[in-house]
């Protein structure tokens, strides 16, 4: 169970710029659960991301993983539980380094570091048939440089990198926005697959209607701080996109857009 | 003859510095100004055990400790003090510099104050180059080059350390972090940690190259470590350029070679007449010229690109 429980966050406190995004903001999510977010720019979906992980810190309120109130982790303590893919393909790799070497350093998350040798040769076979599935001829090429690869191919990487380990949650920031059509769907397919799988508990933040609807089993749709539409279980599969397109303009037009 | 094996000693002890930088500059992305303050830290801590008669490895690891230490506090500062990385590096810089008269000063007291100590050569101190083991050890005439082998040696060792250590998860960890701060946090390591391990690591080869050069000069000076990191850089630099297309050669060899070529650059400077005086002035233009070049270079890739 992932709780945020009336969260407040206000952006630059005490300048002309102040803005309240998040005032008594409360949301909870049970295990297992693949949510969806969607909403308008600055309608706080990345920063309710940013707030589990521990990349924001909140004015007020509480956060709980677990029943336990995690506000006080730093970031990295929270991703021993945490798995976290970006919008931008080359935040979850590191370029200058091989693909091989990439996935060694997934590999030994939560393991001691230390002096033990850094890529254990008898995984390599493991790998391949982890890249293999993706159909992106990655399982060939183990000992390039992963700042040589296309973005889809990154963020392929990026994302079988952050759910290598156990996990509990992975956070999904706008994780195919900067991806063409055709290997969106190979990473949204993957995804999925990924999520089953493992049983993860998943956030989605996507500006990709059809991705929302079609994946997950609950649908958010932020505005302005709050939730203006929360589905899940059979109510979600009965959400269509002309539904999401009908509510974002009755917001534009609240707005005054 | 003499003139190629000195450059070839001085490039070799020079090159432990630059194994240290190419930590720093190239792995860890961390401009590291402290160097000119750890590298003359090294030397006076060589000198202080040496003149109190401890032995010259024993002066070699303890000048590694107090490096290990200074790079890690330049860490700390910037980790925990959250002070840029190059003020940080600044300020362990100036604060070194006192730090250094200090430990030298310990070592003038042994009764020799106002000299330069061991400049004088009238007590004869042993050092890794000259000592009894040596002596039993090597032929005579393999004796004048004890500098040139040693320092090979040493050098060949800090090599092969570093390049293991790269390859085990710490240096993976090490490389990541100075790649990509990002999925070093996503794999739930601390980054500051991780930085702070490195900045050590790169201040213990630097003193060791301090400690290594004071041994064979007889000698510490407090202005030695003056434009210890251009020179550095500028070994890292020329090393990883002319080896950027050759495969298989691994920056640290391509370092090491570095810092020789920028020492034979520096001795055909005062062979054409340049006065001693004016060598911090060569390593500057050396290291603008490398830079320049480097630069050209990666413009013109550019434009076919």
């Amino acid at each position: 169970m992932l709780e945020v429980k009336n969260i407040r966050k206000i952006y630059n406190p005490g300048t002309v710029q102040e803005k309240c995004l998040f005032d008594d903001f409360s949301l909870s999510i049970p295990d297992g659960q693949f949510v969806s977010v969607v909403g308008s720019n600055g309608s706080g979906k990345t920063s309710l991301l940013n707030l589990i992980c521990g990349s924001i810190q909140p004015d007020g309120g509480q956060i709980l993983m677990q029943g336990r109130d995690i506000r006080k982790d730093s970031e990295h303590v929270r991703a021993r539980k945490i798995g976290r893919v970006y919008q931008n393909p080359a935040m979850g790799t590191c370029a200058q380094m091989t693909i091989l070497e990439n996935l060694s350093l997934a590999d030994f998350k939560g393991k001691p570091a230390g002096l033990h040798r850094g890529t254990d040769r008898r995984r390599i076979d493991a790998y391949r048939e982890m890249l293999r599935p993706l159909g992106l001829g990655l399982e060939d090429m183990l000992s390039s440089k992963v700042g040589t690869l296309s973005g889809g191919q990154r963020q392929a990487l990026a994302l079988l990198m952050s759910t290598m380990t156990p996990i509990s949650f992975l956070i999904l920031d706008e994780h195919t926005a900067a991806l063409d059509p055709k290997t969106a769907d190979i990473i949204m397919e993957l995804t999925g697959r990924v999520v089953r799988q493992k049983q993860l508990t998943a956030i989605m933040v996507t500006h990709n209607l059809r991705y929302a609807v079609e994946y997950g089993d609950r649908i958010l749709m932020m505005h302005q701080g709050h939730a203006v539409l929360d589905k899940a279980g059979e109510e979600k599969q009965a959400v269509r996109i002309e539904d999401l397109l009908t509510i974002f303009n009755e917001i534009s037009i609240e707005c005054g857009n | 003859m003499g003139i190629i094996q000195n450059t070839l000693e001085q490039g070799l002890i020079y090159a432990i510095m630059a194994l240290g930088v190419l930590i720093t500059y190239s792995i860890l992305d961390f401009p590291d100004l402290s160097v000119d303050g750890t590298f003359p830290l090294g030397a006076a801590v060589s000198a202080l055990m040496i003149t109190r008669g401890q032995s010259p490895a024993l002066a070699l690891l303890c000048a590694m400790a107090a490096g290990a230490l200074a790079g890690g506090l330049t860490g700390l500062i910037h980790v925990k003090l959250k002070v840029r990385d190059l003020f940080s590096g600044i300020i362990m810089m100036t604060a070194l510099y006192a730090v250094n008269m200090h430990v030298a000063a310990g070592s003038l007291r042994m009764g020799k104050a106002n000299v330069p100590f061991f400049s004088t050569k009238k007590v004869q101190y042993a050092t890794i180059f000259e000592n009894n083991a040596l002596t039993d050890l090597f032929p005579a005439w393999l004796e004048p080059y004890s500098v040139l082998l040693i320092s090979l040696l040493l050098v060949i060792l800090v090599k092969v350390l570093l390049d293991l250590f790269l390859k085990t998860r710490a240096g993976y960890l090490l490389r990541a972090v100075g790649d990509n701060e990002t999925v070093v946090t996503s794999l739930a390591r601390d980054k500051g940690s991780v930085k702070i391990m490195g900045l050590m690591i790169s201040g213990a080869l630097v003193a060791l190259s301090g400690a290594v050069l004071c041994q064979q000069q007889h000698t510490f000076e407090v202005s030695m470590g003056t434009g210890a990191i251009a020179m550095a850089l500028a070994s890292v630099i020329i090393g990883t350029n002319l080896f950027r297309r050759v495969p298989f050669v691994k920056s640290t060899t391509a370092v090491i070679i570095g810092a020789i070529v920028y020492k034979a650059c520096v001795a055909v400077a005062i062979r054409a007449g340049v006065p001693a005086s004016d060598m911090k002035l060569i390593t500057a233009l050396l290291f603008l010229i490398i830079l320049t070049l480097g630069g050209m270079e990666k413009r013109r890739v550019k434009k076919h690109a």
